[in-house]
């Protein structure tokens, strides 16, 4: 049983490395791959799933390889199958086979039909591995491809301007759940004294016992991970993503947003239930956003005069519904819920086109010039008020703008002095001063050493701030991104224990990434005499192969699962004391920052409508 | 500007800007239309180039793709060289033609528009579209919402700016972030130069402002002209005008604005460092431009002499039958020209004419329980009359995901976790095996095969919806008897003559109503052709007609049908026929019409490269209908793409050519119509409606990306009206490039069969039909009947024509080149 669950695994990720390697021209070969695959994995899983019922529904828990293994962390990959991953993988397999099928004509002739089954076939490989994960870590790495498949299905149509813009809205939304995730890692660490698997959290006295005198520590990890399922499942105040994420061709937008990646916070709700469901305050909270959400959501959704909003809305209401049913502790309910509402939003978006005829046929033979609505009796002012913020949307966006993003830019444009002059002047300097100080310790009180990792964990976070707001020379943007690396490296030293090992462990990504990443921006500002962050400039149009590399370092940069660097990440956390939380927070907000700012480099460099006039390109508003 | 007289007329502007927005409706009246209609009393060429120059826009093919049309011989040497030497003069040729395929020129798509507003960004870092667009494109589509929001808005009867008062007056939340907007929007005096002098200052740059700020959303600012000049166009009405718009708009720069600068800041036409080139100074047009024109010229030509030299080739006369088993009067689209090939070739004692597809009766028609009536005749028409639809009972199906309740928290908690799962298995069946339903857009829907239709009046007296309900003898002898002298099928009746209107099935497709017929405002045309029936076969008909002179025998017998262009199916109307052989002989008749669709649906689908061509027919023709009931298909077919045609005369011309539906066909006899009359008419609605139809094709396909609507894929329905792409973006009127990428950018060329000064005089009548011909937007060719020597218009007269040497080669087995090839393809003669 074990060996079959490895197979389903591994099946998506190996589908997705062979389809690189298909030929780009042959869209029967291409789409009647990922066809055939997608169709065998669905089929595999319907059979294991029956085999795995006449077994009497076991939980399974499998102890894949350890990946990094010290004395006080183990990072291992772990795999897990209970009625949950059950139903996740069900409904995640069967949509995404029948719109794999759908795809196949619909996308017939369009530039980069091969790009959409290849981004296809990895988010499945993502999904696969996030709803069959047994520990946090292993999530993680399929909540990060997720993401990235996320941004690069919103931004598919990448000439254009509105689908570059609004992929870069939520990949930063993605970001900020990515905090959440990190820090509630680093404190089950110091919690468990282990990573912990959700086998292990079923264990009621366990989690029971941990939890007593540890009570603050239980609500900050709780909220951590309702931050992180708020994120990705759109709800308050995230909510306002997910219309702006139908970009996409219409069938990319039923299965991510429609269905399936929305759904994936309510997947982590359920899989840490065990954990949080003994903490009432966590519980009153996930009820709460879910109340809101599911108020804000209805309000917004009858406003909107667009099919595909409409039903984002829509299913972002009743994903507050299932935060409410979570809270309740009614698992099974929020199972059927989550199933049902992916089928039905899936399939209305796909016959969402139909609605013009479809409905203008109804208005035709039913058509009643006075309405009669609910809102009728409301009085007039009233009625007006929550007319307008629901076309405004609660005005959501500009509160995170206004909160969040703003300040950030704020920061960092204090920080404008650095520039590609004064760069190295200013924080070599200071770097060495921070090692000389770390080597020598010489007659430095201790209170001050006790500061140096929040000193210079800051320091490393301002500078991701000034790479935030970075505009003009990408050369001091990139250095200030990889620098941000040796700067948590250089904070957390000053902790116990860390061994050059493990530094080299975590770096050796960095450097490798950040090298090949100034190499491919040297080249690009030879070819096209400069390039700046200003703007969109679309540079894919000419040069994909510059810029699928430069996507590739900037992912290694940002810690993403490909290099040492994604373990060196947790390695780090796990140097962090349980007393800094502080330490924790600025170096988990420089590594989420730092990856806004690397998809930004990336997406203002290489994508949007083309700077050169001697092509079409669409209207900025189109 | 101290100055008495202002240089600023608003109504002017306004008039202005609405001459050259968008003029396209709201989606369910979808009608064809010169995509540059603003630049149509210039030159065909000189609005190319002033457009790109002003707007933007690419009008024409690149240089690039020229030489690559030439390489794949799409382009013919000798054309080129024989445009070169009218053009250009024989001594110049060579040095043209470097220039055509040689020389580097590098083409530049950008304009003159928004180099004004640009300021925003560039001397205040202000990006006034970001902060504004988004909010004021899903207030706009909440207002003009026909029917998608549950909660409809709240108040429009007023007026769109008075609405937008009666809110703010009575709202705890504002549109506005600072006061000064606020009260600018209350002071009810307040114009569109106040607000200009606030932001822009400068007077002379008033317009100019307006241009750009209105062209950042050419689909929005194009549908609200079009509401406010036409506003039928939507079903659940609603008042609003582009002023109203624009002040809504430059209140919301104003109000942006103060947020970020206070109330302080200089208006931008005073921070100018340089001058900006006013919108619509003269255009230069360089030696780039006149070698785009010279390619285009080429390419058309190419084309062309391929069809005329085939016209006048002398081929072997087919002997006319004297028993003629049946005649079929089609629609003169593109789309018809193959089926009545295979008509003719089933039956070579059937004969087929081509009409405009509304059959000459002009009206209104209401469906059962219908709460409207629809248009179904050419859109500029007015009808005076009404036609209703009558049957005992109707269902109409429904599909409850479609419904507002799925949308709603507590319905949808219900409905999610019951049939929710039900969509799940509906998936399933809709992607492995596509069926119709209630979703799809099915043509012989439009009207019940077996409904009563209120053809004749009764009491002239009784007027509904102030129409006229149905058409009085004399009103339907003349409809009639204008039909049968247009095509000049005056005499030789046969036993049965069938009048087959067209339509379209789709599912998924918001463009649907651009599939239909569009001589009947982009709807079916079962009506009109049972009506059309109905009218010519009624005796008091008749005996007027034989007053007339036109002798229809009592064993003629009209009958109307419905061909589906998608499907390739056929419905025929009325034909429970009581005379036993008249039965026998359409049941015979109906044999042939079935086998000619399957064979049609044939030489369809080799365009379509998804299907295999060589399987067999019956098979074949099954998955061609299933294409127009699939989710997942966004060509169901391929509606007017390639058209490039436009021939009036008689079928004798083109009975023995291959034109690959590339051709409208409309049936004349110029020896019943030596004035000219009749021709005028015929070139009244042909040239705007089958020119129209090119020129969308030709702008959307040349620059389907400002032009056209881009690809399909990504398109949201907005309000029911339009589409954009995701939810923030801008309407996208034109074609999507689905429909169009299969086009040849040609202008049309019509060929009319007549001697050429009646033809110039008949042309000449009004200037609106001269313009198209004059300005060079429709080509126009004239074949002299006794010699069938050709005249081409140009500069106002006829000059004799020779077309350069082609060879036309003649085939005798279609199929087999249908099953290989799915590019366009030459003319052929067709061997008998």
């Amino acid at each position: 049983m074990e060996q079959i669950l490895e197979i389903l695994i591994v099946w998506p990720f190996l589908a997705f490395f062979i389809s690189l390697f298909l030929p780009k021209e042959n869209e029967k070969i291409i789409s009647g791959f990922t066809y055939g695959l997608v169709g065998l994995h669905f089929m595999a899983i319907v059979a294991f799933i029956i085999f795995w019922m006449t077994k009497g529904i076991p939980d399974i828990n499998i102890k894949e390889i350890s990946l990094y293994q010290t004395s006080h962390l183990n990072f291992f990959i772990d795999f897990y199958f209970d009625n949950v991953t059950a139903v996740y993988c069900f409904v995640g397999s069967m949509l995404t086979f029948l719109v794999a099928t759908y795809s196949r004509i619909y996308l017939h002739r369009e530039s980069g039909y091969k790009r959409f089954f290849n981004t296809l076939l990895l988010f499945y490989a993502g999904y696969t591995l996030a709803v069959f994960s047994g520990n946090m870590e292993t999530l993680f790495i399929g909540w990060e491809i997720l993401g990235l498949t996320s941004f690069l299905l919103v931004a598919f149509y990448r000439d254009r301007y509105l689908p570059v813009k609004n992929a870069f809205k939520v990949f930063s939304i993605y970001r900020i759940g990515d905090v959440g995730i990190l820090l509630a890692m680093w404190a089950s660490h110091h919690l468990w004294h282990e990573n912990i698997t959700f086998a292990k959290l079923n264990n009621y006295e366990l989690v029971h016992e941990h939890l007593v005198g540890h009570s603050l520590f239980g609500v900050f990890i709780s909220m951590m991970i309702l931050i992180a399922a708020c994120a990705k499942s759109a709800q308050f105040p995230f909510s306002s993503w997910l219309p702006r994420a139908m970009e996409g061709p219409t069938p990319s937008s039923a299965i991510f947003y429609g269905s399936l990646s929305v759904h994936l916070g309510v997947f982590l709700l359920l899989r840490t239930m065990p954990f949080w469901e003994q903490q009432i305050f966590v519980r009153v909270m996930i009820g709460l956003v879910g109340l809101v959400t599911a108020a804000i959501g209805a309000s917004i959704g009858r406003v909107q005069s667009s099919v595909k909003s409409q039903i984002a809305y829509a299913s972002v209401a009743q994903i507050g519904l299932i935060f409410i049913e979570l809270a309740l502790g009614l698992e099974s309910l929020a199972l059927v819920h989550f199933a049902g509402n992916a089928f039905l939003r899936t399939y209305q978006l796909l016959v969402s086109p139909s609605a013009v005829s479809y409905l203008i046929r109804e208005q035709f033979y039913h058509f009643v010039p006075k309405h009669q609505n609910i809102e009728t009796h409301f009085s007039k002012k009233l009625e007006y008020s929550l007319f307008l913020l629901s076309i405004k949307e609660y005005n959501m966006d500009e509160l995170l703008d206004r909160f969040i993003w703003s300040p950030f830019k704020k920061l960092g444009n204090l920080l404008r002095f650095i520039n590609i002059k004064n760069i190295y002047y200013i924080t070599i300097p200071t770097f060495l001063v921070g090692v000389l100080i770390q080597v020598t310790r010489y007659n430095i009180p201790d209170f001050v050493v006790e500061i140096m990792p929040e000193l210079f964990a800051f320091i490393g976070l301002l500078l991701v701030f000034r790479a935030y707001a970075g505009r003009r020379n990408v050369f001091v943007v990139w250095t200030l991104l990889v620098m941000n690396h040796f700067w948590t490296v250089l904070a957390i030293s000053f902790n116990d224990n860390l061994t050059v090992d493990e530094i080299v462990f975590y770096l050796i990504g960095v450097i490798i990434a950040g090298t090949v990443g100034y190499l491919i921006l040297y080249k690009i500002t030879q070819l096209e005499k400069g390039v700046d962050l200003n703007r969109f400039q679309g540079h894919v149009y000419e040069y994909p192969k510059l810029a699928a590399g430069f996507l590739i370092t900037c992912l290694g940069l940002a810690g993403f699962p490909i290099t040492s660097t994604f373990i060196g990440e947790d390695i780090l956390f796990s140097h962090i004391r349980y007393d800094q939380i502080f330490l924790a927070f600025f170096v988990s907000s420089g590594f989420v920052i730092s990856g806004i700012a690397l998809i930004r480099m990336y997406a203002r460099i290489f994508l949007g409508p083309h700077v050169k006039r001697y092509h079409e390109v669409a209207q900025r508003s189109a | 500007m101290n100055n008495a007289t202002h240089i600023f007329k608003e109504e002017n502007v306004i008039h202005h800007l609405k001459h050259y927005l968008p003029a396209q409706a709201a989606l369910k009246d979808f009608i064809h239309h010169n995509t540059l209609h603003a630049f149509q009393d210039r030159k065909f060429y000189d609005a190319l180039t002033e457009s790109s120059k002003i707007f933007g826009y690419k009008t024409s093919l690149s240089v690039k793709e020229y030489r690559q049309l030439f390489l794949d011989k799409k382009i013919s040497e000798d054309v080129l060289d024989k445009v070169l030497n009218d053009k250009k003069g024989t001594e110049n040729v060579s040095a043209w033609k470097y220039k055509l395929l040689e020389y580097p020129y590098e083409d530049n798509f950008s304009g003159r528009r928004s180099h004004l507003r640009n300021n925003w960004k560039d001397l205040y870092s202000v990006d006034l579209d970001l902060a504004i667009q988004p909010f004021l494109f899903r207030f706009l589509c909440s207002y003009l919402d026909q029917g998608i929001a549950i909660w409809k808005f709240p108040e429009w009867n007023k007026g769109f700016l008075t609405t937008i008062r009666e809110m703010e007056r009575n709202t705890y939340t504002s549109f506005f972030k600072k006061p000064r907007a606020k009260r600018l929007l209350m002071d009810r005096k307040c114009e569109i130069s106040d607000l200009l002098k606030i932001l822009v200052g400068d007077e002379t740059l008033y317009e100019h402002y307006l241009f750009d700020q209105q062209f950042s959303h050419p689909g929005w600012s194009g549908m609200v002209a079009v509401v406010e000049e036409n506003p039928v166009t939507l079903i659940d009405s609603r008042r609003i005008s582009l002023q109203e718009l624009i002040i809504f708009e430059l209140l919301l720069e104003i109000d942006t604005l103060d947020e970020k600068f206070g109330e302080n800041w200089l208006p931008l036409g005073l921070r100018l460092a340089k001058k900006v080139t006013p919108l619509f100074a003269p255009v230069e047009k360089t030696e780039y431009h006149e070698v785009l024109h010279l390619w285009q010229d080429a390419f058309e030509w190419s084309y062309y002499d391929q069809v005329l030299s085939g016209i006048v080739t002398d081929k072997d006369v087919r002997k006319e039958s004297n028993q003629k088993s049946f005649q079929a009067l089609f629609c003169i689209d593109d789309r018809e020209g193959s089926l009545r090939r295979y008509v003719e070739d089933l039956d070579p004692d059937a004969e087929t004419y081509g009409t405009p597809g509304f059959f000459n009766v002009e009206f209104y028609y209401k469906p059962m329980d219908g709460n409207f009536s629809m248009k179904v005749c050419p859109a500029p028409m007015s009808p005076k009359y009404l036609i209703k639809e009558e049957i005992d009972n109707k269902v109409n199906k429904k599909d409850f995901h479609f419904a507002n309740y799925t949308h709603s928290l507590f319905f949808g908690w219900l409905i999610t976790h019951t049939i929710g799962f039900w969509s799940a298995i509906r998936l399933f069946i809709n992607i492995f095996t596509p069926r119709l339903s209630p979703a799809t857009t099915f043509s012989f829907r439009h009207m019940d095969k077996f409904s009563r239709l209120s053809v004749e009046n009764s009491d002239i007296t009784v007027q509904e919806d102030g129409l006229q309900v149905g058409f009085t003898i004399p009103e339907m002898a003349d409809r009639v008897e204008g039909l049968l002298r247009s095509i000049g099928m005056v005499d030789q009746f046969a036993p049965l003559v069938y009048a087959v209107g067209h339509g379209a099935s789709s599912v998924n497709n918001t463009h649907y109503a651009g599939y239909d017929c569009g001589a009947c405002s982009g709807r079916p045309g079962s009506v009109n052709a049972r009506v059309i029936s109905y009218m010519a076969n009624h005796p008091e008909v008749r005996a007027i007609l034989k007053e007339r002179g036109i002798v229809i025998p009592s064993s003629t017998l009209f009958m109307g049908a419905l061909h589906d262009t998608t499907r390739d199916e056929i419905e025929f109307y009325d034909e429970m026929l009581t005379d036993t052989t008249k039965s026998q002989l359409h049941q015979k008749n109906k044999m042939i019409f079935v086998k000619a669709l399957s064979k049609n649906a044939k030489e369809r689908s080799r365009r379509f490269v998804t299907l295999n061509s060589k399987i067999d027919i019956q098979k074949l023709h099954e998955k061609v209908k299933t294409r127009s009931v699939s989710l997942y298909e966004p060509r169901p077919e391929l509606n007017h793409a390639t058209n490039s045609l436009c021939i009036v005369g008689s079928r004798r011309l083109t009975e023995d050519l291959f034109l690959d539906r590339r051709a409208f066909m409309n049936s004349y006899d110029y020896k019943i119509d030596l004035e000219g009359n009749y021709l005028f008419n015929i070139l009244k609605a042909a040239a705007p409606v089958c020119g129209g139809i090119n020129l969308e094709y030709y702008f959307s396909r040349v620059d389907n990306l400002k032009l056209g609507a881009g690809t399909k894929l990504p398109h949201n329905v907005m309000g029911l009206i339009g589409v954009a792409n995701g939810i923030d973006g801008d309407l996208r009127p034109g074609l999507p490039n689905q429909m169009v990428e299969v086009h040849d950018p040609l202008r049309l060329l019509m060929i009319v069969e007549h001697h050429p000064d009646v033809v110039l005089k008949t042309i000449q009548r009004t200037p609106e039909l001269y313009e198209w011909f004059i300005n060079e937007w429709v080509h126009l060719v004239v074949i002299a009947p006794e010699d069938k020597s050709l005249w081409r218009f140009s500069e106002g007269s006829f000059h004799a024509y020779k077309p350069a040497a082609q060879t036309i080669v003649s085939v005798d087995n279609l199929e087999t080149i249908f099953e290989h090839q799915s590019e366009n393809l030459p003319v052929y003669l067709l061997k008998n």
